[in-house]
């Protein structure tokens, strides 16, 4: 052992040690600038950091996002209400249902028909809404899992996460881009024994999750890289902005299902999770106990889902029946219009906002009497969180921005617009 | 819904609220610009008001604003845009939504500006998750938030010209960094 000593630290006995330790002197440093992203990994690709670094701690963050900027705002003005559907299917990209539904209340909160909409597809709107959720949740959890070394979790949850993607595909057709939800209801009714199959799906994810959980709560690395790190305090939340699952981890006990009901969500059970320290480990256990939540969700809405329609009986925004658009010279002008000229929504401005997988999602827009949207603002929580991303970088080594930024859930489609 | 609030905005400052209207549910203030931090500080600060939650901001380009009203419909308190210019109407509008996570009430601040002027008080020292946003509002309107501390384009780069969310902005423009004739040209 002296050898080594000698070799390591070029000094004979520990009394020169000590000396040393009297001669202690800072080693020089001055500040440096570093380039994060946005080709790197654990910035998804689209946002640039330029990172103020003394030695390897952050001392200012200038986040750059915009890499993946499609002028939603300005395809949506040259849009019908119905052509921008698929736009918000790419807002979002790991839960566009969600985003489907918001648009749908914007565009019927303006046409004023909100209370209008058939139970059934208020149902099937938020079964698919809490499918998404999970869809969300598993993607963040898994892949900020994956970004600190757990490759399994990542693994697990993608599995179940296609399950679910699969479901949807079921629904909708599209495994992604699903443009399901219309405005007046959705486009079509779920497939038979649709219900069965999901819930079947749902007792399998509870058995990953209960595998993840093994994996991971009490997994010291993933508790090191996570607790006490990127913690916010409620009141910066708030000012920052914050909702959603960092908002909740902060102890703001703010869900908009819960604080402005829409839909049928005052007729399900479920709690809102919330958590007390606000670090990335929080963030973590609220997003776990929020797909719990949602699977509740979903087990009650599958058994009080009603018979009926799925899509209002309105002429002014549904489209006449095939039947009738064939026979009937008044439903095939009508059919026409609708898909050429758009629904006509009257003039106007509202703002609806929907809980989104990462907060609140909300879509502000103009009418003009016309049958696209003058204007249409996404209010999209992914920017807001990145926005506050700059405070929660400040003081943290740069290994820690990987799980700040994966348990932020920053998706660029919604962020950049 | 909190039609309270609006009536609690008169009573307090009287002429800097030049209109009010609740749409939708919805409840918005035109507030006079120079009011404006005023206003603001107040219905973050006063108890009653306690508007605590930042939401978003973002602009309305009247240039084409020609609604069709449905008939039986109610005229906006909003007038309408005068294309010659002779009127007094602005061309923009910048909103900013409010939200008091303890009241559970809402509120949409707007600001009239003129194409002339476009100098407007940033919020951003009040709440600053609008700090992005004002940016956002910036970039894509070309709004001019004074006061803001960091007052850039976010979405587009610095050698854009022009901004694309004005309705005189054409949707077919493009402004490549490195344009196609670049990469086909011999090297």
């Amino acid at each position: 052992m002296a050898d080594l000593k000698t070799l390591v630290l070029g000094r004979q006995n520990a009394a020169d040690l000590e000396h040393d330790r009297d001669q202690e002197h800072e080693l020089p440093h001055e500040l440096m600038t570093v380039n994060m992203g946005p080709s790197h990994p654990a910035m998804h690709g689209t946002v640039r950091i330029v990172l103020t670094v003394d030695g390897e701690r952050v001392v200012k963050g200038d986040i750059q996002p915009g890499y993946l900027h499609r002028c939603f705002e300005k395809e949506a003005e040259y849009a019908t209400f119905t052509q921008v559907f698929p736009y918000t299917d790419r807002l979002n990209y790991v839960s566009p249902m969600i985003n489907n539904v918001g648009w749908a209340m914007a565009v019927e909160k303006l046409m004023g028909i909100t209370k209008d909409i058939p139970r059934r597809a208020e149902y099937v709107r938020v079964i698919v809404s809490e499918v998404s959720r999970i869809t969300d949740h598993l993607t963040c959890v898994g892949a900020s899992a994956m970004e600190l070394g757990a490759f399994g979790p990542f693994l697990f949850f993608l599995k179940a996460r296609e399950w679910l993607y699969s479901l949807l595909e079921e629904v909708s057709g599209a495994r992604l881009t699903h443009t399901y939800v219309r405005v007046g209801g959705v486009c079509k009714d779920l497939p038979d024994g649709w219900t069965v199959k999901l819930l079947r799906r749902l007792d399998e994810i509870s058995g990953v999750i209960v595998e993840v959980e093994t994996l991971l709560n009490n997994n010291k690395i993933f508790r090191d890289r996570t607790a006490g790190i990127g913690v916010f305090s409620k009141e910066d939340t708030i000012a920052w902005g914050c909702t959603g699952p960092i908002a909740r981890a902060a102890g703001v006990d703010y869900d908009v299902r819960k604080d402005h009901p829409y839909s049928v969500y005052p007729e399900l059970e479920f709690d809102v999770p919330v958590g007390t320290t606000g670090d990335c480990f929080d963030r973590y256990l609220v997003r776990m106990e929020e797909i719990k939540q949602s699977m509740r969700m979903l087990r009650q809405a599958c058994a009080q889902i009603p018979d009926g329609p799925i899509m209002i009986d309105d002429p002014r925004c549904a489209l006449p029946p095939k039947s009738h658009a064939y026979n009937t010279i008044e439903s095939m002008i009508r059919h026409f219009k609708h898909i050429v000229d758009g629904i006509r929504v009257p003039a106007g401005e509202a703002y609806a906002f929907v809980e989104g997988g990462n907060g609140e999602l909300g879509f502000f827009v103009v009418a003009d009497g016309t049958g696209r949207p003058y204007k249409a603002y996404c209010r999209s929580p992914s920017f807001v969180h990145l926005a506050s991303a700059q405070k929660l970088i400040l003081g943290h080594l740069i290994a820690d921005i990987v799980p700040i930024f994966g348990m932020i859930n920053m998706i660029g489609g919604e962020c950049d617009k | 819904m909190s039609q309270k609030t609006l009536d609690a905005l008169k009573a307090k400052f009287g002429d800097a609220i030049t209109a009010t209207e609740s749409q939708h549910g919805d409840e918005v203030a035109y507030v006079r610009r120079d009011k404006l931090t005023e206003v603001a500080t107040w219905l973050r600060d006063d108890r009653a008001m306690a508007f605590d939650m930042p939401v978003f901001v973002t602009c309305i380009d009247l240039l084409d604003w020609r609604p069709i009203k449905a008939p039986g419909q109610p005229s906006s308190t909003r007038p309408e845009w005068d294309p010659t210019g002779a009127g007094a109407t602005p061309r923009f509008e910048v909103c900013w939504q409010l939200r008091s996570l303890a009241h559970r009430h809402r509120l949409r601040l707007k600001v009239a500006v003129a194409e002339s002027d476009l100098k407007v008080p940033s919020l951003t020292p009040l709440w600053q998750a609008f700090g992005w946003q004002e940016r956002e509002t910036f970039d894509m309107y070309g709004i001019e938030f004074q006061g803001h501390h960091d007052l850039r384009r976010i979405y587009l780069y610095d050698e854009f010209i022009g901004h694309p969310l004005r309705k005189d902005y054409p949707k077919e423009k493009r402004q490549p960094l490195v344009r196609r004739s670049d990469l086909l040209g011999d090297h």
